[in-house]
């Protein structure tokens, strides 16, 4: 009959949507790309505090990016995500829950934070803590604190590797394209670094370095923690300016005031760096991407903080969530 | 799809010069199609490495949970959708002023807005100033607000297109005019406007692609990771959109359909759905014919 | 608001970028939907069946989808070189004749049989007939959903900034970032916007009611 038609594809689909998802809920997260660090045994926490209710919810919350490779990105054959923030972030999570990083499972669940509403998840307590190439500054440190650094990256300029006119950040003149991640730091750099210079925006910095090989840009910026995962899966067409114009140092972003956590993960920090556990993650994750790892890991920060965040703005959200609710 | 309108009976003349056409059109075709492929295989996008990944279970599963948000996403809307857009209708179809005019805002704020940007203000607007919802939440919201708009107008025609001899025969048993509206002629309404309804469900699936913008892990979002991953983009690009043709192809066939049996039900008020871009010209069109019809 | 005062004239950039946009895309996208309904009904069933691919394909396509495939995907690997803004004019365009093509089809579809066979019976080609008698007649059905499509395309354009093609929305993020007011600037983008679509609207309705009177 006619109606058999159409029925036919509408039905192929649904069978192959229900195998999918059925067999994702049988799925055990597996751990990959990951270090094995020291078993810790599970510590018992001052009531109170934010690790005592992280490991009273079951589960940490972590904040992170999908899409940079070597540091957060989600591998589409295990659903998980792996990179070197991934690897940091599971390392500060045994401290809580004890046990082994690769073994953690469901006790931490990593959610993708667009960059321009990491402070707002952070003070809304959507995320325990943010670890996502997230660049310590003074403007953010205004609604958020960090603990870390976790490592130092700096801002630099990818090129094809025939490209002899830039080499700087001062090359970046009129009539040049440079390429980055929409809304985020390097590009709101770049702006500010070289406003003549044409600034192209995608979603994604692959996206940027397609086009770089395209010959639609001259140039990609951003963090070299990135470029250089770029540069080294392609050394023969990319190269790397190496003329650092920006420091970087990467954090972990935890609520304003909550001096007890920050502690305690600057603690967690200090104790991988000279465990060794630290330089594991690296070589595991960026170092396989061909970034040289460095020789010493950075000193934590453990400066005052600008005291507790100020109490929610919960007027215009009450307003809005009335008028709509 | 069905027989040209204009070529019945062709003369000797016009169907020799159809033949030459023919295979002049054919020869074409065929020569620019057999240029792209050859330009694709020059710069390798044939090459198996590229293809491998879609070999894999694994890919496939990560791109289906991606279509099966899409399609999570699409139904709740539409299931807010018309909710939210039934009410839409009664008020703009109200007596009272005061509430006819809250109505016409919102379905002219709404439809003038372009999705992109309302998604981006779910996402990011509202987090900005305190409210707290997920990404998921958000693109249902915008999706939600947009589509209820259109849909608002949809009923309206609906509801304008049934035979006035209905509302009459209501009030006639003695229903008032909410009840009359509420058991007679909603429901009515309602099942003529099922064509239109499955022809902007295929809209809505098109726009849940826009949640890649605020980061909804739906087939676009999920073919861009994919495509970074595994560095074959115009593979993953174009299996999504293969995706996104079947789904919608499928879905567009069952609107054409379930509009045709309409028609041959409901001979008078039968509304045109399908090939009109923006749905909620209906409400205008339907308003135009009953003036018509009445003036 | 002040967000929208401060950056008045980058809102204002962004609003003639969409229109030029618009406007570019439109007129193309009308030859191009004119010129395939004329193959969809054609008696060459090759052109037929390009006709009818080329409509079920895109249109079924999310706009954001073609705009990544194109630009990402296919360009880069076809060998062409455009750039990035007639890129985005020529994905607009593709969408948007895919709708203009069902339109001009329906129209063609809504004159009468007997219009066609009056030409024909005078001895003009399918060619001639379409253009001469046909098509001047399905233009009055066509001008209602051309205005839709038309409000939708101003809308559609801001897709572009998919690609990075300056226009109203790429401004409004643009400001965003650099103030960090995301609620005010994208309030203000869409007021933007409305700016925009509103009056178009009513233009378009204008129209249509200039022309259904001539029937």
């Amino acid at each position: 009959m006619r109606k058999q038609r159409w029925l036919f594809p509408i039905v192929l689909l649904t069978v192959a949507l229900m195998g999918a998802a059925c067999s994702s809920k049988d799925d055990s997260p597996t751990v990959g790309g990951g270090t094995t660090g020291s078993t810790t045994a599970k510590p018992s926490f001052q009531p109170g505090s934010t690790m005592a209710a992280i490991q009273a919810k079951g589960k940490i919350v972590v904040g992170t990016k999908f899409d940079q490779p070597g540091l957060g990105q989600k591998n589409p054959l295990t659903n998980q995500v792996e990179g070197f923030d991934v690897e940091i972030a599971k390392l500060i999570a045994v401290k809580i829950f004890g046990g082994d990083p690769s073994d953690l499972g469901s006790k931490i669940e990593f959610i993708e934070t667009p960059s321009p509403v990491r402070e707002t998840v952070i003070e809304q307590g959507t995320v325990d803590m943010v670890v996502a190439t997230y660049t310590i500054n003074d403007a953010r440190k205004q609604r958020i604190d960090f603990a870390g650094p976790y490592y130092l990256a700096g801002q630099d300029i990818m090129v094809k590797k025939d490209n002899t006119t830039i080499t700087g950040v001062e090359s970046l003149v009129a009539g040049v394209t440079v390429c980055s991640v929409r809304s985020s730091t390097p590009a709101g750099r770049i702006k500010e670094k070289a406003p003549a210079a044409t600034l192209i925006e995608y979603d994604t910095y692959s996206q940027c370095k397609d086009d770089l090989l395209n010959g639609n840009v001259d140039a990609v910026s951003t963090d070299n923690s990135i470029l250089l995962g770029f540069v080294a899966a392609n050394p023969n067409e990319l190269k790397l300016v190496g003329k650092k114009f920006s420091d970087e140092p990467y954090g972990i972003g935890v609520k304003r005031g909550d001096d007890v956590f920050r502690n305690f993960v600057n603690d967690r920090l200090e104790e991988i760096y000279a465990s060794g556990d630290w330089k594991k993650a690296f070589e595991s994750t960026l170092g396989k991407l061909g970034v040289p790892t460095p020789a010493t890991p950075p000193a934590v920060d453990r400066y005052t903080s600008a005291g507790p965040a100020p109490a929610p703005t919960t007027t215009v959200a009450e307003a809005t969530t009335t008028t709509t609710g | 799809m069905t027989a040209p309108v204009l070529a019945d009976a062709l003369g000797p003349r016009s169907r020799r010069q159809a033949r030459v056409a023919s295979v002049a059109a054919a020869v074409v075709i065929v020569g620019v199609a057999a240029l792209f492929v050859r330009r694709l295989q020059d710069r390798g996008q044939f090459d198996a490495a590229l293809w491998r990944p879609f070999t894999i279970w694994g890919t496939w599963k990560f791109l289906l949970i991606g279509l099966l948000t899409t399609l999570k996403a699409a139904g709740l809307a539409m299931a807010l959708s018309l909710a939210l857009g039934t009410l839409l209708a009664l008020g703009r179809l109200a007596r009272s002023f005061v509430v006819r005019l809250p109505a016409v805002v919102f379905v002219e704020f709404f439809r003038g807005l372009p999705l992109y940007v309302l998604i981006l203000f779910c996402g990011f607007g509202l987090i900005d100033v305190g409210l707290e919802i997920s990404k998921f939440q958000a693109l249902v919201l915008g999706l939600t607000l947009y589509n209820s708009a259109i849909l608002g107008e949809v009923f309206r025609a609906g509801i304008l297109s049934l035979d006035r001899g209905q509302t009459e025969a209501a009030f006639a048993v003695g229903l008032g005019y909410w009840e009359a509206m509420l058991l007679v002629v909603v429901p009515q309404a309602f099942r003529r406007m099922i064509p239109a309804i499955v022809s902007q469900l295929v809209t809505l699936l098109k726009d849940t692609s826009l949640g890649f913008v605020i980061l909804v892990e739906e087939l676009l979002r999920r073919s861009q990771l994919a495509g970074q991953f595994f560095s074959n983009p115009l593979q993953a690009y174009a299996i999504a959109a293969l995706m996104y043709v079947i789904v919608n192809y499928s879905l567009s066939r069952l609107a054409r359909r379930l509009e045709i049996r309409q028609r041959r039900r409901y001979s008078a008020g039968a509304i045109q759905v399908t090939g009109v871009e923006d749905l909620a010209i209906v409400g205008a069109q339907a308003e135009a014919a009953q003036a018509q019809a009445e003036g | 608001m002040n967000i929208v005062v401060d950056n008045f004239d980058a809102y204002v950039g962004g609003m003639v970028d969409t229109i030029v946009l618009t406007l570019l895309s439109f007129a193309l996208a009308f030859v191009v939907g004119t010129v395939v309904a004329g193959f969809r009904v054609s008696p060459v069933p090759p052109l037929r069946a390009a006709g009818t691919a080329y409509v079920n394909i895109v249109r079924n396509t999310p706009l954001a989808v073609l705009m990544v495939l194109f630009w990402f995907g296919l360009l880069p690997n076809l060998g062409f070189r455009f750039s990035r803004f007639w890129a985005g004019i020529f994905v607009l365009t593709a969408y948007t004749g895919t709708f203009v093509a069902e339109a001009v089809r329906a129209g063609i579809n809504s004159v009468a049989v007997g219009q066609a066979e009056a030409g024909r019976s005078l001895g003009l080609t399918f060619p001639a007939t379409l253009g001469q008698v046909i098509m001047p007649q399905a233009m009055r059905t066509v001008v209602q959903p051309l205005g839709s499509i038309f409000i939708a395309l101003i809308k559609n354009s801001a897709l572009v900034t998919i690609i990075s093609v300056p226009n109203l929305t790429k401004a409004g993020e643009d400001i965003g970032t650099k103030s960090a007011d995301l609620f005010g600037s994208i309030v203000g983008v869409g007021l933007a916007y409305l700016v925009l679509t509103l009056p178009a609207g009513a233009a378009v309705g204008w129209i249509e009611r200039r022309v259904a009177f001539r029937r």
